[in-house]
């Protein structure tokens, strides 16, 4: 099992940009432990930032592993900004735009926007920048460490491809 | 652009790319021993040079790869006459006094210093022009 921190592929732009969302869920496990209440402080569900991180991290990924169509293992390797300045609770959509800023055989560097979407009365809201997730990726079998990785491609695995299937884009061959 | 330009704007780079203060940056400074700098940051400071100076840096070009794992060039953890000769050849931007002090290959990485990125930038640019 691996935990998929986006619902959906939204916009794909190859080499350039990706767009996914994720709806902020009370059904989620963690939102009842993120933050308990405790003495007299009722619980306050909050998306964690350290997995909207991670939500980044697998749209970037995604847009990165796509680029080479999927042969290349795509791993996290740096965050090099992280800022976000508001919470998203149970309810709220959040978007996720990352763009590639460079790519070479070794790796990559992304620049990501997270948008917030609040619903009310009338539907949703307009979507509003919370924050800013810069990464950097590495393609792990052209690693400046000389490391061995097994053949077998086990970052982008079932999950991700049901992820672009149920979202329409194609898994290049 | 003048050292003193391009050293500022290396300066900016490593300063973004290592989270370290500016008064860091100093041009003896090494990368990897002083600044903290790992495998994943040559790769982050080279696109991020790549940006600022608008040259294009290919793979091995601004760091040695795959010399320090070759066992022509290093024996018994020293590097050999043919290992220096090599990188010396690969990375003319690099001084190599201490490596040529001390041959450990531990140290190979101590020749990577700020002076020697602005150096390498320095040569890039004239190439270019």
């Amino acid at each position: 099992m691996r935990w998929m921190w986006i619902d959906r592929v939204v916009e794909l732009i190859p080499r350039e940009k990706l767009v996914a969302i994720k709806g902020v869920s009370l059904a989620e496990e963690h939102l009842h432990d993120h933050f308990p209440a405790t003495g007299g402080r009722p619980a306050l569900p909050v998306m964690p930032m350290s997995l909207i991180v991670e939500g980044m991290a697998q749209t970037a990924g995604v847009l990165v592993g796509h680029a080479e169509a999927f042969r290349e293992k795509v791993v996290l390797a740096k965050v090099s900004r992280a800022e976000l300045t508001e919470d998203a609770v149970p309810g709220d959509q959040l978007r996720y735009t990352a763009t590639i800023e460079s790519m070479t055989d070794m790796g990559a560097s992304t620049k990501g926007i997270i948008e917030l979407i609040r619903h009310d009365a009338r539907g949703p809201g307009a979507p509003r920048e919370i924050g800013r997730v810069d990464l950097m990726f590495s393609h792990l079998d052209n690693n400046m460490g000389g490391a061995q990785f097994p053949e077998h491609n086990f970052v982008f695995g079932e999950s991700f491809r049901t992820l672009l299937r149920s979202s329409g884009v194609e898994i290049p061959a | 652009m003048t050292r003193d330009e391009i050293f500022d704007s290396v300066r900016e780079v490593l300063v973004d790319a290592l989270a370290v203060d500016d008064d860091e940056v100093t041009p003896e400074a090494k990368l990897i021993a002083d600044l903290g700098a790992e495998s994943i940051d040559i790769l982050d400071i080279s696109f991020k040079l790549e940006q600022a100076f608008g040259f294009k840096i290919a793979q091995g070009e601004l760091f040695p790869e795959g010399v320090t794992q070759d066992p022509e060039f290093v024996e018994g953890g020293k590097v050999t006459d043919k290992g220096l000769g090599e990188l010396k050849e690969r990375l003319p931007h690099f001084d190599f006094t201490s490596l040529e002090a001390d041959r450990s290959v531990g140290n190979v990485a101590n020749i990577f210093t700020v002076d020697a990125l602005v150096d390498f930038c320095e040569r890039k640019l004239q190439t270019a022009a």
